[in-house]
């Protein structure tokens, strides 16, 4: 196995995007997602059942064309890698049945890794940028997760700093999207509702931010009473006679998701004393998080990382791109004996790791 | 040489010799849970067994259903996944069909059931005549779910005077099957080969659409 620049073929099932990435050590040969998202729409968010069936039947498609873009035939592989958590436990276990029988079929080590980790792991394949300086503060945020990270070592030291407590951050865009009637996935949705809106026009609350909140969830993430209370502001309005002012309200949500996302990162780097953040996660699209992100870091001094948006949404390059890193720094295969772990903790960056033989 | 896999209760892998019918090795897992912890250890047990490489497989024959979503897929996939590794192809197998032809191997005649457990008291039944003169079971009916009350107490001669039609109205004089074996699996595939009949199964035969509920209005949240 080339260690130093191995060629990893990554599958990537947690959520509704079958992801199959390509790449050489550091270099990006492939990133080809196949995404169940239309059909999920009109039930206003992933439905586990559907987004595992509908993995089955991207899989094969994704991994040949996955092939032919990155110009490599399947025994040049050094490794097969997949997520085998945390997300969709039947979605996860899709990836991992297809990439035990693909390894064995290609008598190719496998590597079995934290979805979470990988995100971060999308930074080093982002092309014609110099390689991430750890430690780093991460900040991962999606319709599944939302969750803040101070990686000190990709492959081996990666510490949970905080998550949400209920909902994701996408989640709650889902759900204000649809009290303010608008359509599945929420958050360009919100996007164009907010469009001339006054971001300040209603002060909605920012959860975990009070004085008292802070001590037990300094770093955490609530966004459930936020919707809550944006139904309640809304409800409030339509009783009084009045017109629901749709850009106001879309506007002044994003500025509560946003502010609250920004200010705990930007937090956790000011107390871990780490100058550099980097964003992660599907949401990461919104465009106000990342004009926040990145004014209220430069008045920091803190250095903003954001990959390339298909790197930032689940795919498998970046499983792929872990895997190459496992590798280079000398981790062994993982056994055979895992399965899917929907609640996978971000401190195992690799599972069932086989015991190095020693000579 | 074929490797059979079928995930439909438990898990089954089998290497099957297409030339002689014979099951050179086949390893299970009973358990109806934790399909995609042991599908690794046992494609390699079975292939280890058999004393065949991955580059000797010609084709991969995959159990198709009926049966649980969550598990049915991950043989599926695997299925899948190593014919693509190998560059060859899948050939589906509709997953009574292997149980039905075990049974005929001891009982060459006959109408019969083969039975299900598809959870949620309702049973996944399909019924048989006999085989083909490929060797493979004729199948008169299903897979189609039936209501487990509707299938549990009925004996053998009324299955077979039910015949072809009413399924609702067989049963299982075999019982309930409770596994199915990927060698014989892999004997399927081997006979709808030779005999250029390859089944048309694009997708796993889930037979229930998936749980999934429409969104009503939006909840007031004031009191
Ligand atoms: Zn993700």
């Amino acid at each position: 196995m080339n260690r130093i620049e191995p060629l990893v073929l990554g599958i990537e099932t947690s959520c509704d995007e079958t992801g199959i990435g390509i790449v050489r050590g550091r270099t990006l040969l492939s990133n080809t997602i196949a995404s169940s998202m239309d059909e999920h729409a009109r039930y206003g968010g992933v439905v586990p059942e559907v987004a595992a069936r509908a993995h089955l039947e991207a899989l094969q498609p994704a991994i040949e064309r996955a092939v032919a873009e990155a110009g490599v035939r399947l025994d040049e592989l050094d490794a097969v890698a997949v997520t085998s958590g945390p997300g969709l436990a039947g979605a996860l276990m899709v990836g991992v049945g297809a990439a035990k029988a693909l390894a064995l079929a290609l008598g190719k080590p496998l590597y079995a890794v934290n979805h979470l980790v990988g995100h971060i792991a999308a930074d080093i394949v982002t092309p014609e940028t110099e390689p991430l300086e750890y430690p780093t503060i991460a900040l991962l945020v999606s319709g599944g997760h939302t969750s803040l990270l101070h990686v000190r070592d990709l492959t081996s030291d990666v510490e949970l700093l905080g998550e949400t407590i209920d909902d994701a951050a996408g989640e709650a865009f889902d759900k204000v999207a649809r009290i303010l009637g608008l359509p599945y996935p929420g958050g360009p949705q919100i996007d164009r509702a907010a469009e001339g809106g006054d971001p300040a026009a209603i002060r909605f609350p920012r959860g975990l931010s009070r004085a008292s909140d802070l001590e037990r969830h300094r770093f955490d993430f609530s966004f459930s009473g936020l919707k809550t209370s944006v139904a309640r502001w809304i409800e409030q309005r339509e009783q009084a006679g009045d017109e629901v002012p749709t850009a106001d309200v879309a506007a002044s949500f994003r500025e509560a998701v946003v502010d609250v996302l920004v200010t705990k990162a930007l937090d956790a780097c000011a107390s871990r004393g780490v100058p550099r953040l980097l964003l992660g996660g599907g949401v990461i699209a919104n465009r106000r998080l990342r004009e926040v992100a990145l004014a209220r870091a430069a008045e920091r001094d803190v250095t903003v990382r954001i990959p390339p948006l298909s790197l930032c949404t689940d795919n498998g390059a970046m499983i792929a791109a872990l895997a190459a890193q496992l590798i280079a720094s000398g981790r062994e295969p993982s056994t055979l004996a895992f399965g899917a772990d929907s609640t996978l903790p971000v401190t195992e960056i690799q599972v069932a790791e086989r015991e190095a033989v020693t000579a | 040489m074929i490797l059979a896999i079928d995930s439909s209760l438990g898990s089954s892998v089998a290497v099957v010799d297409p030339a002689t019918d014979e099951v050179r090795a086949q390893a299970d897992s009973a358990s109806p849970r934790g399909h995609a912890e042991v599908i690794g250890t046992l494609l390699e047990r079975a292939l280890d067994e058999a004393g065949v490489a991955p580059a000797d497989i010609t084709h991969v024959a995959a159990g198709m259903g009926p049966g649980p979503f969550t598990g049915l897929r991950i043989g599926i996939a695997a299925a899948r996944a190593f014919a693509t590794g190998r560059g060859i192809p899948v050939v589906p197998v509709v997953s009574h069909d292997a149980a039905a032809l075990e049974h005929l191997a001891g009982d060459p005649t006959g109408a019969f059931a083969i039975v299900t457990d598809a959870r949620r008291r309702e049973n996944a039944v399909s019924t048989y005549s006999g085989l083909d003169d490929a060797g493979i079971p004729v199948r008169t009916g299903g897979p189609d779910l039936v209501p487990s009350s509707e299938t549990r107490h009925i004996r053998r001669d009324e299955a077979e005077s039910a015949g072809s039609e009413g399924i609702s109205a067989i049963s299982p004089h075999l019982g309930t099957t409770t596994s199915i074996a990927a060698g014989a699996v892999g004997i399927l595939a081997a006979r709808s080969i030779r005999a250029g009949r390859i089944p048309d199964i694009a997708e796993p035969l889930y037979l229930r659409a998936p749980d999934a509920k429409l969104p009503g209005p939006v909840k007031r949240v004031s009191t």
